[in-house]
């Protein structure tokens, strides 16, 4: 049916585009379900700043840098306030000789060998996340394939399988292939005749037999039919011995495991779609490109205590936190970024509704280990190249890089990306105890894992002093009550970062939250 | 519902993260092994709490519950780990009922608390945010 609704779609979509111009079709599209998850629309088109206005922008993540690189476009004098002692925010890189600090004082040192890194936040790009790569473009980052679906690495439950891991092939295929069965047989058993007319009963099982791999009898088997997806035991070879042998197909109740079918439905996320990419170098490649094009603007170590306004400005109090020198910003407008944990024990001049926003929008954390090893035994040993490993354990996942293929020498691997409970109980234990947690973890994939450890580190974000947690965490009930409280004008002040997104812990909702909160408080200043 | 949603962000975790959470995992059993009050607060709390629950220091340090005379009334206590506020994550999805009542209980009997009246799980349901639908 699908196929015969296209063509009219897309005749629809031509007429609407032709009447009513690209926004038109941007709006018809989303209406029919068609459009990128994006609002992108193009860089914001910002002019005729009124003469001496100017922005304190505060905290030089990705939102805010965007916030300051348009507003001066437009016309407006621009300054950054910044309370770590680089720019970037989340978007953050750590590499060889880094320190990392936490708020109980804890210090890592990194020690990967020079060229490797480990991006302790946000990593990867969806293809349509299109705000982003515009930047990137503009800014002259350079992008590379980030691999997010690579059906050759494992998946490993404490619940199936007896624990071993399998590949993601494997499992996959006699998924599908155990559903398909069973489908045909209800199909044949009569128990769809109320739902299916006879024509496509018909053609519901033949596609059962494609999709599934079915046998003759509409089975799911042991064949070298299924085991052109899932594998061989011993693949096609050349000359004498060159006949393949097939592979054992697995239960249908290990697939069950929601570890399994989870992992597999998961690939069609919008946002784990391939392609995705990565900056080349490190994901802070980005940050560093935003700096470049504000520099002179972004007042580094700068630990805002205060934000008020009048009628005639901004004023932000702040404490240099090398020197402990206070001093005090002014501007015509504000833009703040800061996270909400930090910025909600901070007084701010605001109304009642939005400090309530402020107070009441809590964010959940997670925690990234890289392990440096002495070779890429994954890639060597197991030909895994890019992509990831699950587990129920609660390291999450052991990810693969997406660069360097087939280079001698030290490679890092993610070995954990723990959330939700296990984000906390990572926090709680030392650095050293949480890399060894994911080398204990992660062996269950690779036993080559302490032969070839070499050094590591541990981000929890709970303990990173400048945001002591990872991002919001909107619920219905929250965005009901605050989200539009959160998001507007209020005088001269507005907020700005993924937090004002419906988006969540995406780059993207860095730069189109704060797109469109700089075109409100241009609007508003203009209006003034 | 909600334990149904926990329960698919644990299968899909690194993969999919719900729309809400963005490219954040959310791996994390809710309930997945019985857990001390005591266990629950050296596990998870005591990273931001403290040891001695002290508190934390800097710009987003986590106040102290040690005599924290707060804790007095067990609803702000079970609204603050349940819904969490200003920089406290909310922990309703996370911790089962048992583990939100043990450890409520627990900061409630300890470090210089003494407040003996019990939270019950019935306590965490009644406060609990309403499931996502």
């Amino acid at each position: 049916m699908i196929e015969f609704e296209q063509p009219s779609r897309r005749e629809l979509l031509t007429a609407i585009g032709k009447a009513g111009g690209a926004v038109a079709l941007y709006q018809a599209m989303t209406a029919l379900g068609h459009a990128a998850p994006t609002q992108f629309a193009g860089p914001p088109k910002l002019s005729g700043a009124r003469p001496g206005a100017s922005v304190v922008v505060l905290g030089s993540g990705l939102a805010g840098m965007v916030a300051a690189l348009e507003l001066q476009k437009a016309g407006y004098k621009v300054q950054i306030l910044e309370f770590q002692d680089r720019p970037g925010g989340r978007n953050y890189t750590v590499r060889g000789g880094d320190v990392i600090k936490e708020t109980d004082g804890t210090v890592q040192k990194v020690q990967f060998a020079p060229g490797n890194y480990l991006n302790p936040g946000p990593w990867r790009i969806p293809f349509h996340h299109q705000a982003l790569l515009h930047y990137c473009s503009e800014l002259g980052v350079a992008l590379e394939p980030f691999v997010q679906i690579n059906l050759n690495g494992y998946i490993h439950s404490d619940k199936a399988y007896g624990g071993v891991p399998q590949r993601i092939a494997e499992v996959g295929v006699d998924y599908k292939g155990h559903v398909a069965e069973l489908l045909a047989k209800a199909v044949n058993k009569g128990a769809l005749d109320d739902t299916v007319t006879a024509e496509d009963k018909a053609r519901l099982l033949e596609a059962m037999r494609g999709w599934g791999l079915l046998d003759k009898n509409m089975a799911y088997t042991t064949s070298l039919q299924t085991s052109a997806q899932r594998g061989y035991d011993r693949p096609p070879g050349g000359g004498v011995n060159g006949a393949p042998t097939p592979s054992q197909i697995a239960s249908l109740s290990d697939t069950l495991d929601p570890r399994v079918w989870g992992t597999v439905s998961g690939f069609f996320s919008r946002t784990m779609q391939q392609t995705m990419f990565q900056p080349v170098g490190g994901v802070d490649m980005i940050g560093k490109a935003f700096a470049r094009k504000l520099a002179g603007l972004i007042r580094l170590n700068a630990r805002v205590t205060k934000i008020a306004q009048d009628d005639a400005g901004v004023t932000v109090d702040y404490v240099d936190t090398v020197t402990g020198k206070a001093s005090v910003a002014k501007a015509s407008y504000c833009v703040c970024t800061i996270p909400l944990p930090l910025l909600s024990q901070i007084e701010v001049q605001v109304s009642a509704p939005k400090q309530a926003a402020i107070k009441s929008l809590p964010y959940h954390s997670s925690c990234k280990v890289g392990l440096e090893m002495k070779r890429r035994f994954w890639e060597q040993d197991e030909a895994i190249f890019g992509g990831h490993s699950f587990t129920t354990q609660p390291i999450g996942e052991v990810g693969y890089p997406s660069t360097g293929f087939f280079k001698p020498g030290p490679a890092v691997l993610l070995g954990a990306y723990a959330g939700g409970a296990n984000a906390y109980t990572f926090a709680a234990m030392t650095p050293a105890q949480r890399i060894e947690t994911a080398l204990k973890q992660g062996s269950v994939f690779h036993k080559q894992y302490r032969q070839e450890f070499s050094n590591g580190v541990a981000v929890a974000w709970t303990k990173l002093p400048w945001i002591t947690s990872c991002a919001s965490t909107w619920s219905e009930d929250l965005r009901r009550e605050h989200y539009q409280n959160l998001v507007s004008v209020d005088g001269r002040i507005v907020l700005a970062g993924e937090h004002c997104s419906y988006i969540g812990a995406w780059m993207e909702a860095s730069l189109l939250s704060a797109i469109d909160a700089i075109t409100r408080l241009h609007q508003r200043a203009l209006a003034a | 519902m909600r334990r149904a949603l926990a329960f698919v962000l644990l299968a899909t975790a690194g993969a999919a993260a719900a729309q809400s959470l963005g490219d954040t995992t959310s791996n994390g059993s809710p309930g997945a092994a019985t857990t001390s009050g005591e266990q629950t607060y050296r596990e998870i709390c005591q990273a931001c709490h403290m040891a001695e629950a002290q508190g934390g220091t800097g710009p987003g340090a986590a106040p102290a519950l040690a005599a924290n005379p707060r804790l007095g009334d067990p609803d702000y206590v079970l609204t603050r780990i349940l819904r969490g506020r200003a920089g406290m994550p909310a922990f309703a999805e996370l911790l089962t009922a048992e583990q939100t009542a043990d450890v409520a209980n627990y900061v409630r009997t300890h470090f210089g608390n003494a407040y003996s009246t019990p939270i019950t799980t019935a306590d965490v349901k009644r406060l609990a945010p309403p499931p996502e639908s």
